[in-house]
């Protein structure tokens, strides 16, 4: 494997983050262009809507994928594209609620509570759109700081729910053909079930760690995880 | 002994639109020059619309709103057996063959018999009917159709006195079309006997002075436009008569979302999303639905004394 693969330079990592973040751009660059230009279909907010929510379930995905790629493959500078896919996730849900309170509501405030309040998949849509929030407010160095890094990782934990809320929001709205919602849950379950079974692995590993030998002083101390 | 006369130019022998334009392009791009290419383009694209050009009679029955755009009509459209995007008809009903085609009429009629496509057409004077058209889903277009009273059908075939109910059932080849169960094939649809006789309701075979589009359920689909756009079936193969209330292939799939009625109704919410109001293809802001997709005045009558958010 080349080196700057491996191990990217700092100059590297800044290059590949930009095109990175130029590629997390293309979708709502393309939906914008096609705005405009009259190609987006006969609906055109139907199409922005649903391309909108794929897209931040799809990124919501890659971001999740980051880590057990990083494990597999041992390129740990992946870890340094975390946040800046995340905050796509949470762009791109903006662009989506923006979409349906703007363009298919018109900000008829009534019918957007009713819908919140009435259609499951709405509701479950807008919960996770809410949780998402303090996830991007935190998402900087000083917010770790501020929390800790135990308590800055179990709040952002919660994207694990909140992909799981995502996948249900797309499921339900769906009329009858669930291959597509079925897609995106198969790959999350296994997102998910990977981080699982390394936690069996951890709690397994560290139960056979043998007892401390008599002669040491300080005694060895377990963590097993729950 | 009938001896059939020759057929009119059947419309399997017209030169699909697309190879036309695949024509025009290969021209262009050849470098004949776009005046060329255009002149020609002109020439055959006339020649074709002349030949699938259907001729027809105005009704009262026709609103006066402003029309779809044509390309909207053929290019968003619900067809789920070629496919679950909106887009997914337009490419690829093109593998259906329209002819020949037979429609099957049986059950409690008098007369049971199957129709040659082409006498369907030659069965009543062919009407413009300009209908809006409220899909399940929150949207709605106006479309000019081009058909018959459905009636002129039924009364061919003296239905007996005990059909009470009108099923209708479309075409299906897991050939050419999604074999994936998302619904129960071949689609299955119906409607009250009453309803069916109703003047609104129509079988159509084109739009926009046109012969139907496949997509759009050529060549003979159903029309009924004060319910949700999916009781209207496409590219109907039999229509039976019967005594009791035929499955619906939607109502098969989510029987507590989609009634047999299924009559458009701003007042009753699907379970999961509002019908209040929608969007006009072409249009930005939503409107409010009208009750009876608007022909309340004319239907209306038919469902007094029901309760219509039970038999939604």
């Amino acid at each position: 494997m080349p080196t700057f693969l491996r191990a990217p330079s700092g100059a590297q990592i800044a290059l590949i983050k930009a095109i990175v973040f130029l590629l997390c751009l293309l979708p709502a660059l393309s939906l914008a262009l096609g705005w405009y230009d009259d190609a987006l279909g006969a609906n055109p907010i139907e199409t922005i809507t649903r391309a909108s929510g794929e897209w931040t379930l799809r990124f919501l995905l890659i971001t999740l994928a980051v880590t057990p790629l990083r494990r597999y493959t041992g390129l740990h500078w992946l870890l340094r594209l975390r946040r800046m896919l995340g905050l796509f996730v949470f762009a791109y849900a903006v662009g989506h609620l923006t979409t349906y309170l703007w363009l298919d509501q018109f900000f008829d405030w009534q019918a957007i509570a009713n819908d919140i309040l009435d259609r499951p998949f709405i509701t479950v849509g807008f919960a996770a759109f809410v949780l998402l929030i303090p996830l991007a407010v935190t998402s900087n160095s000083f917010a770790i700081r501020r929390l800790g890094g135990r308590r800055w990782q179990s709040l952002h934990r919660s994207v694990y729910g909140i992909a799981i809320l995502g996948v249900v929001h797309f499921w339900w709205l769906v009329k009858a053909d669930l291959l597509e919602p079925f897609i995106y849950a198969l790959i999350l379950a296994v997102l998910l079930g990977l981080r699982a079974w390394w936690r069996e692995l951890e709690r397994r590993r560290q139960l056979s760690v043998p007892p401390p030998a008599k002669h040491l002083e300080r005694p060895v101390i377990r963590i097993v995880p729950k | 002994m009938l001896i059939r006369r020759p057929a009119d130019i059947a419309p399997s022998e017209i030169t699909p639109r697309s190879l036309f334009e695949d024509r025009r392009r290969f021209i262009t791009r050849a470098g004949l020059g776009l005046a060329a290419g255009a002149a020609l383009w002109h020439g055959l694209g006339s020649e074709a619309r002349a030949a699938s050009k259907l001729s027809t009679v105005a009704s009262p029955l026709s609103t006066t709103e402003p029309q779809t755009d044509h390309k909207s009509v053929i290019t968003y459209n619900n067809f789920y057996e070629f496919g679950t995007d909106k887009g997914d008809p337009a490419q690829n009903a093109h593998r259906m063959a329209t002819r020949p085609w037979a429609v099957k009429v049986e059950g409690l009629v008098g007369k049971p018999r199957t129709f040659d496509i082409d006498e369907l057409l030659k069965l009543a004077p062919l009407e413009e009917r300009i209908y809006r058209m409220r899909c399940v889903e929150g949207w709605s277009m106006v479309i000019p159709w081009v058909g018959f009273p459905l009636a002129a059908l039924l009364k061919a075939v003296e239905p007996l006195g005990s059909a009470k109910y009108v099923e209708f059932l479309t075409h299906y080849d897991p050939e050419i079309m999604l074999r994936r169960p998302v619904l129960a094939w071949p689609y299955g649809e119906g409607l009250r006997l009453d309803e069916a006789l109703h003047p609104l309701t129509i079988l159509a075979v084109g739009l926009y002075g046109e012969v139907l589009p496949n997509q759009n359920g050529a060549p003979i689909r159903l029309v009924v436009p004060w319910k949700y756009g999916f009781k209207s079936a496409k590219s109907i193969v039999t229509i039976r008569l019967t005594e009791k209330q035929p499955p619906t292939a939607w109502n098969r799939a989510a029987p507590h979302e989609y009634g047999f009625y299924s009559n458009v109704n701003p007042e009753v919410s699907h379970p999961r999303w509002s019908q209040a109001t929608e969007r006009r293809i072409g249009e930005i802001r939503k409107r409010p639905t009208l009750m009876f997709n608007g022909y309340g005045e004319q239907v209306a009558s038919l469902y007094q004394g029901m309760d219509l958010r039970k038999q939604y």
